[in-house]
This record gives C-alpha cells, structure tokens and sequence, in this order.
C-alpha cells in the first residue's frame, strides 16, 4: 500500500478538478445542438385532479412555438408506462400493484407539479410564453396527503384498494413476540423520518437528438446510471431499440440519488427530438426540481426494542409506514424494503427481529432511494431505540453498545434479518471515537455550558449499511428486474498509455482519479498514463451506474478483474517472446521478467508487441492487449463505524450548534483517503440537514410549501462545523481490493447523533425532525 | 437594446433583450459555460461572477445592468498552466466533487478574501452563506479558502 506516490492508498489530487476549477466541465446544459428546440413542461397546479381538456390552439399561435403535446400524444404514439424495476411481495405472497405511470399524464394528475405536456419552441422564451397560453381544464379531486391516514382517504387508482402497494414483513413475528413476552425492558419511539428533498446542485435537464441518416437517437442527460436509462427507455417505454439509442451522462452535477431514476422529462424529451426530426433541449428550473425530482425518506415508525435488565438486547419489532407518493418511481419498492428493514440488526446481536413495512401511495411527489436509501432510516430506528434505552436503564450509551456489538470473532454472522456480515470491528471504531471526541470531558463540558445558561448534550450512532449493491443473484431472488454486476475494459493502447471504460458513473465521486489509481498501481504504469472513460452507453458495454456505494466495490473490482487478464495476455506475450512458457514469467512494477534469467520487458513494450505481431502464432495467441471484465460479488458490503456528535443549544432561542462530530468509519482498504473524507463530509453534511433543517413539506392540499430555497432549508457553510474524520480498517472479505465503500455512511450515520445529541441536551424522549430553533425551543419550554 | 461590456478583458457590443440577465448573456451568447445557473431565486451562487472586480450572482442582474461593466467570470481568473491561488487551493484541498457549484464559489471566495481582514474559519463560514454546496459538506471548502488568503 502506497501512502505517498499515486497507487492504492495515496491521497492523490483528482485528476477531474483541472476543468471543473477553470469552468471547462462539461454538464448537460452547457451542451447545445445545432439548430436545437427548447422545451418547457406543463405540469399540474392541483395535486389531485381529473384533465377535462387540454386546449392547446393559442399556445400553438404564439410566435415560435413548435408543438405542444400530451400524454394523449405520447400514448397514440406507443410510448409506455414508466416502470418500477424491483417487485416486492406482501405478506400474503401477493405482487405489490403498481398503478400506471405513463411519462406526461393522461386522464388524471396525481401530485402538484406532475408533468402533462410539454411545449416545444425556437427559443426558451418563446416555450414559456407558449406553456403560459395552454388553457388546460382540471375538476380537482380531494388529495391524500398524510401518509399514516392515507389507507382511510379517497382511492387513488383502481386496482389499489387502500391506497396500498404493499405489505410486507421480515423476520420471526413468533420468535420475536416471544423475545418481547421475557424481556425485563421495552424501550419504545414513535419516530417520523421527515421527507427530504435531494437538491443535487445541478438541476435534471436533458438534450435529445435524432439523426434521421442513421435512424439514431443521442440522449444526453443528467443520470446516475446512463446504460438504465437506455435499457428503460428502449425495452419499456419503447422510444427506440438498444441499438440505435445512445445515452451519454456527461459531467453530472451530484446526484444522491435522485438522478438514478428514468423520470418523465427525458422520456419526453427524446420522443419529441424524434417526432420533430430536431434536437430538443430542457433544463429544469429549481422549482420543477423541488417539485418533481424523487424525493426522499418519509416514514412514519412505531419501534420497540427488548431488553434484558442487564442492558442485553432480546428483540426488536418495528412496524413502518413508507410514503411512495405518488407513482412508483423506478427502484421505490426496495428502499424501505431489502434496504431498510434487512438492517434492523444494525452492529448488534439481536436475536429476534420482526418488521412490517406498508407502503402507501399519496398525492405528493415520489419517494425513492436518496443517499443512504433506507440504511439511515434503519439506522435512525435502531440507534435512537438504543440511545432511548440506554437512557431508561440508566447505562451508558457507549456500554450499552459495546455489551451487544457482534464481535469479532462471530464473522461471517448470520443476521435474523436476511443479511451475512462478513467482517468488521465495532468496537475499534466506537473506541477511537470516544477517544477524538474527549468522552471523558464530556461532564465537565456540559456543567461549563449549563453554567452560561445553555444545554449541551452528546449523541452516539453506530451504523451499519449494506453496501456495494450487487450481488445480482441475491437482488434477482429478491425482486430485482436488473443485474447488479459491473462492467470494465481496460484497454491498452499500442504506446502503453491505458484507457479505462467502467460502467460506473461518477458525479462528483472521483473516479477518473481512483479506478487510474488502482489501474495504474496494478501495471506499474504512470497515473497520468490511465484515463477513464465513464457515462456514454457507445464506449461502454454495459453497467449500472453509481449509486448504493458501489462502484469501487463492484466496478473496482471489475477494473482488477479486467486488469487481471491483461497482465495474464501480457505474460504470453513475453512468453512467446523469450521463447519460453508463461508460467516462468513474473509480472512486477510494471515489468514483465523471467524468472530464471535477467531478461524482463517492460510494461509499453510488451503493449508495443501485442500490436506490432511480427511473429506470433496466431492460432494460439491473439494480437492486441485489450479484455473486459464483468464482475458480480457473492455479497454485500458492510462498511460500519460509529459517529459522536456534540451539540450545544442556546438557552435563550433554542438554537442548536454543533460544537463536536466525530465519525470513524470502517470503509474497508481505502484507495485515495482524501477523496473518502470529501465523501464522509458531504454524507455527514446532509444527515446534519435532516436533523436540524430540512424538510419536505405539503400543506393539506397538496401543495408543496417548501418549493424554493427560501422555503426549504439547505444546509450552508455557517449551518455546520468542521468535521473530525477517522477511519479503522478490517478488509472485506469478499472482493480483490477488500474495499467497502463509502458514499453514503455519513449520510447513514450522522441523522441519529445528531438527534441523540439534540435529546440528551433537552432531557426528552424524542423530538420531531428537523429540531428546528422553533422547535427546541418550545421543548425548552416543556423540559424546564 | 444594445449593451457593451467588457467580460475576461475582451469587449462585447451585444444587441439583447432588455429582459436578457448577464448569466444568459455570458452562458448563451459568449458561449461562458463555466458560470453555472442552480436555482431561480438567487440563493445557491452558482452563478457569481465579479462585475467591476466584486461578486455579483449573474443571475439577478439585467444585461442592462451590466453596461460598461467589466465582467470576470470563472474562465477569466487563470488557466490550466496558471491557476489562480483560489483555483490551485480547491483542487490541493480536495474543495470540489462535482463542480457544478465551484465556480460560483470560487469567485465569490476570491472576492471574500479580497475585502476581508482578519479572515478566520467562522468569518468565511458566514462569509460564503450565499453559496450552496451540495457534496462537500463545506469542510474542505472552508479550510481551501484559508488556505488561499494565505497566497493570495
């Protein structure tokens, strides 16, 4: 492992930053086509209602407008449904029903801001003032908005009795009612997950072109997963075969989730670049973002732990209610499913768990996967639940934790929830924590703040997520309609420089700097030697995109995997060569050496040779130096670790201020350092804005209230401290880098810490999310 | 109407719609992709620009507005060969994943240090409300911008 030069384990500068500091990125909006069409979405004013009529004749005299189409249009022309792509069963075995979702509305419109057509012209102004003159005639319905009562409102769709998609469970119920029957404790919260709203910084837009010469349809946009969005928009909502449709995901803004999903406007898009034989150009406006990007989170849970009187868990039940919204959005059904309640065990050796999880459609705008996905909604369960407990037993929070850690020694462990823990260490990370945050001053720190007239308190979370999502034949057993495998080529180049195409996809996530370094470190070739190609489903073969902490899990493996066989290529080569067999050839440093003799090539030598084949024989050896690899894992990845904040709350207006966080964070081997602190920054930025800030909110209409950045509070840079950053290491077990990843593990942890911190300073039980001064405030009140 | 301007020392005679905002303008008509538009209420900055050497958000002035002007916009501050301090301090503190927002922040993180004395953690914290970050959690950002009054 290199801690200094630029291999595995380097904190190498990233090789992106040179154009995204001098403003030569490249993002979807920066991407014009001659001769392009402007597009401007109409979208529904009430959040339930039925289309009278859509009258679109003055929209269609204003100077400059090209066309204005419906859902109608699109139905008449064969385009499909947006589909979810995980089936999920209820507990009766049943399919979970999933109401049509036809990309621009057809009969009835089901959230605020849901798109129903879409006006095309010369210009952008020229669009707006068009989408300004559609006359369109709404009968609005009475909205289901609030999620725990949305089984007694109005029936949204037909075939969905109770406003239900599913029911589903997982676990021992009679193991774990019997755990509960003997316990000496329960511990018990009714918790809300507040609705949260992604705002990657870059708002969605998308470019669509038809090349009517080639019958070729380019699709540029800001995804997440560009090879999804192709076989979706191909295989399902039939705009055009695999074959002559190419989606490029260019430099993309952060996406967090939110930009994995096929949404309705790229649909569109493409469609009408295709009907009007010209390319068409949209970008949304932060409002359409609040609006109709998926949103995140918004359960609604009632959980209890059991304990024996020794602090000792016994069980744990937990019954949620999952918002879906309003559609199924593309991979909805699994977040508060397989990533929810599969991690219920959090670090703990809880031996009996049960949970319930109905998901409910509303009139609001679609939930699914934001980062962390499930994993910080189980983690808030579980680790509010223990910190609640702790409490009520009068035990220390860290003593509570550590008496029921799986420990080490008990790997591979079997969780009673679905899931196979490979490795991990959790007590390593809790107690370097401790150790950064000055445990042992706590006391007197908080006599020192309570002496000012002010509160401070502390709060623990030790998580656990399952990572590297992958395994394809676990998620296709689960429900998955995808494989969750990942693609590499690494192909050599006749002068030795190397050019990698993953399937992976990076927005913000470095990954022309890490998968060189791991390329690069494999070879013995220069850094600046390795370029890596990402996003354009023509370089690629296929992939699936970056989300669920996966790509260097999977698709890092994928690049060993594909390295692998050049080296092996490589070795035949010099076999030849030397006219010996390639089983005395060593491969080091770059050098490709015999092992009995001092003669040795070198990396570009042998790279020259593979195309140069002046000899070869060539029914046994191939020329060229280039191989793919497809790699899918036999599990998850469990990265864990344990976040400490501390927070002190002014005494006067209820403001809330982190003074301390620590997070210690178990990713596994490590390939650039810097990039994963970069990472654990911004994660624990957002679970930090969940907790105190941010929240999505309807009014009883339906109407979005927080639709602006003066309504919705994101978190900016005097809304938090600077972060303590640490990381212990037990390899994963399973894949050739025995890395985890780390996306989402500040996002996951950082949420209950907060909190837990938030109630420890107050003295209560619970608080609703986000503790807003307001809000800790008024407990200020009630606590004194 | 007819404005003239002067954006990265060069100088532009533009006939635009009085409507027409100087991010619109440097994005669409200069071909200036680097300033970026993020939202439309000017709350995140992703599109700050120095107008007459301090920070504007581009996006909340007219055109118009900016007759006479002399504009810098993220590709006018140094190049690839020869990075400004703030521009070299991002990329040494890893201050940037995605970039969308770094060139707004980078810009008004320049002008920050340019009228701040006395520049510690809490005064650039406060000091770069106005500018939104999604994926860095402002931590490297903070520490880049205290890094670069120090070469500025």
């Amino acid at each position: 492992m290199a801690e200094t030069g630029t291999g595995i384990g380097a904190a190498v500068k990233r090789k992106e930053d040179a154009r995204f500091i001098t403003g030569a990125g490249r993002y979807t909006d920066d991407i014009d086509q001659s001769g392009q069409a402007y597009a401007v979405f109409l979208r529904s004013p009430h959040a339930r209602a039925t289309i009278g009529g859509i009258d679109t004749s003055a929209a269609l005299q204003v100077p400059g407008v090209v066309a204005v189409y419906t859902g109608a249009d699109l139905a008449a022309d064969g385009i499909g449904d947006l589909p979810c792509g995980w089936l999920v069963k209820s507990k009766d075995g049943s399919d979970m029903i999933q109401p049509p979702h036809p990309p621009l509305a057809v009969e009835r419109v089901n959230y605020v801001g849901e798109p129903y057509g879409i006006v095309i012209a010369d210009s952008l102004q020229a669009a707006r003032d068009g989408a300004e003159a559609v006359a369109a005639d709404f009968d609005a319905l009475p909205a289901v908005v609030d999620v725990a009562t949305a089984d007694q409102g109005d029936q949204l769709y037909e075939t969905v009795p109770n406003n239900q998609c599913y029911d589903w469970e997982l676990g021992d119920k009679a193991a774990t009612d019997a755990a509960f029957a003997n316990a000496d404790h329960v511990a018990s919260l009714d918790i809300v997950n507040n609705r949260l709203i992604p705002n990657a910084m870059e708002p969605r837009a998308a470019v669509g072109d038809y090349d009517a010469a080639s019958g070729v349809y380019t699709l540029y946009t800001t995804s997440q997963n560009p090879h999804l969005e192709r076989l979706v928009l191909a295989a399902f909502v039939q705009v055009a075969p695999e074959s002559r449709l190419r989606v490029v995901s260019p430099d993309v803004g952060g996406g967090f989730g939110s930009k994995i999903f096929v949404y309705a406007e790229e649909t569109a898009v493409i469609w009408a670049a295709g009907k009007l034989r010209r390319p068409v150009k949209w970008r949304a406006d932060r409002s359409e973002s609040f609006l109709a990007d998926v949103h995140g989170r918004d359960h609604v849970t009632k959980a209890e732990l059991a304990l024996a009187g020794d602090g000792t868990f016994l069980g744990l039940r937990v019954k949620t209610i999952a918002n879906m919204g309003a559609y199924l959005s593309t991979f909805a059904s699994s977040v508060p499913t397989y990533l929810y309640g599969t991690l219920m065990a959090g670090q703990y050796k809880t031996p009996a768990i049960y949970v319930e999880v109905r998901a409910m459609f509303t009139n609001t705008a679609p939930v699914d996967a934001y980062r962390g996905a499930g994993r910080p909604e189980a983690t808030y369960v579980v680790e509010r639940l223990v910190e609640t407990a702790a409490r009520e037993l009068s035990m220390d929070p860290a003593e509570i934790r550590r008496r029921n850690f799986i420990q080490p020694e008990d790997f591979p462990y079997a969780t009673p929830v679905a899931l196979t823990y490979d490795t991990g260490d959790y007590e390593a990370s809790l107690d370097k924590a401790l150790q950064h945050i000055d445990y042992q001053g706590f006391a007197a720190r908080r006599a020192a703040s309570e002496a000012n007239g002010n509160r401070r308190g502390i709060g623990f979370s030790s998580y656990i997520e399952a990572c590297g999502l992958a395994p394809s034949q676990v998620a296709l057993s689960l429900g998955a309609g995808v494989g969750l495998f990942e693609s590499a080529e690494v192909r050599v180049n006749v002068t030795g420089s190397v050019t990698v195409i993953t399937g992976s996809h990076s927005h913000g996530q470095g990954h022309e700097t890490t998968f060189a370094q791991v390329v690069s470190d494999r070879l013995g070739i220069p850094l600046d030697d390795v370029e890596v190609v990402h996003g354009d489903t023509a370089r690629s073969d296929y992939g699936l995109g970056t989300y669920g902490s996966r790509s260097i899990a999977v698709g890092g493996s994928a690049l060993i995997r594909a390295t692998d066989k050049i080296i092996a290529k490589g070795k035949k080569i010099v076999a030849h060569n030397f006219e010996t067999t390639e089983d005395s050839i060593d491969f080091t440093d770059g050098i490709f050496a015999e092992r009995e003799s001092n003669r040795s090539m070198a990396f570009a030598e042998v790279a020259f040779a593979a195309y140069v084949p002046a000899n070869f024989p060539l029914d046994e050896l191939e020329p060229g130096l280039s191989e793919k690899a497809f790699y899918d894992p036999g599990n998850f990845t469990y990265p864990a670790g344990t976040h400490i904040c501390e927070v002190e709350i002014d005494g006067e207006t209820g403001v809330s201020t982190i003074v301390a966080f620590v997070a210690v964070d178990d990713f596994g081997n490590v390939i650039n350092p810097m990039i994963v602190e970069g990472q654990v920054h911004g994660g624990l930025c957002q679970g930090i804005g969940q907790a105190l800030l941010e929240h999505g909110v309807y009014d009883d209409a339906g109407q979005l209230v927080t639709g602006s950045y003066m309504d919705y509070c994101m978190p900016r840079a005097d809304d938090v401290p600077s972060f303590t950053v640490d990381t212990t290491v037990t390899p994963c077990t399973h894949n050739p880098l025995g890395v985890k990843g780390c996306g989402e593990a500040g996002a996951i942890g950082a949420t209950a810490a907060v909190m837990n911190a938030v109630t420890d300073a107050l003295g209560v039980k619970s608080l609703p999310m986000p503790a807003t001064p307001e809000t800790v405030w008024k407990a200020l009140g009630s606590a004194a | 109407m007819e404005v003239t301007l002067k954006v990265n020392g060069t100088s532009h005679s533009l006939d635009v719609p009085d409507n027409a905002l100087l991010v619109e303008v440097l994005r669409e008509r200069l071909g200036l992709t680097g300033t970026h538009v993020g939202c439309d209420t000017s709350q995140c900055g992703a599109c700050v620009v120095h107008m007459d050497g301090h920070a504007v958000k581009s996006c909340t002035v007219l055109a118009g507005q900016a007759n006479g002007a002399d504009v810098t916009t993220i590709e006018g501050i140094g190049t690839a060969d020869a990075l400004h301090p703030m521009q070299e301090a991002f990329r040494d503190c890893h201050a940037l994943q995605c970039g969308f927002c770094t060139p707004g922040m980078i810009m008004a993180a320049i002008d920050l240090v340019q009228t701040s004395e006395d520049l510690d953690e809490q005064a650039v914290r406060d000091g770069l409300e106005g500018n939104l970050c999604r994926c860095t959690g402002y931590h490297n950002i903070v520490r880049a911008v205290l890094a670069a009054r120090d070469n500025m």
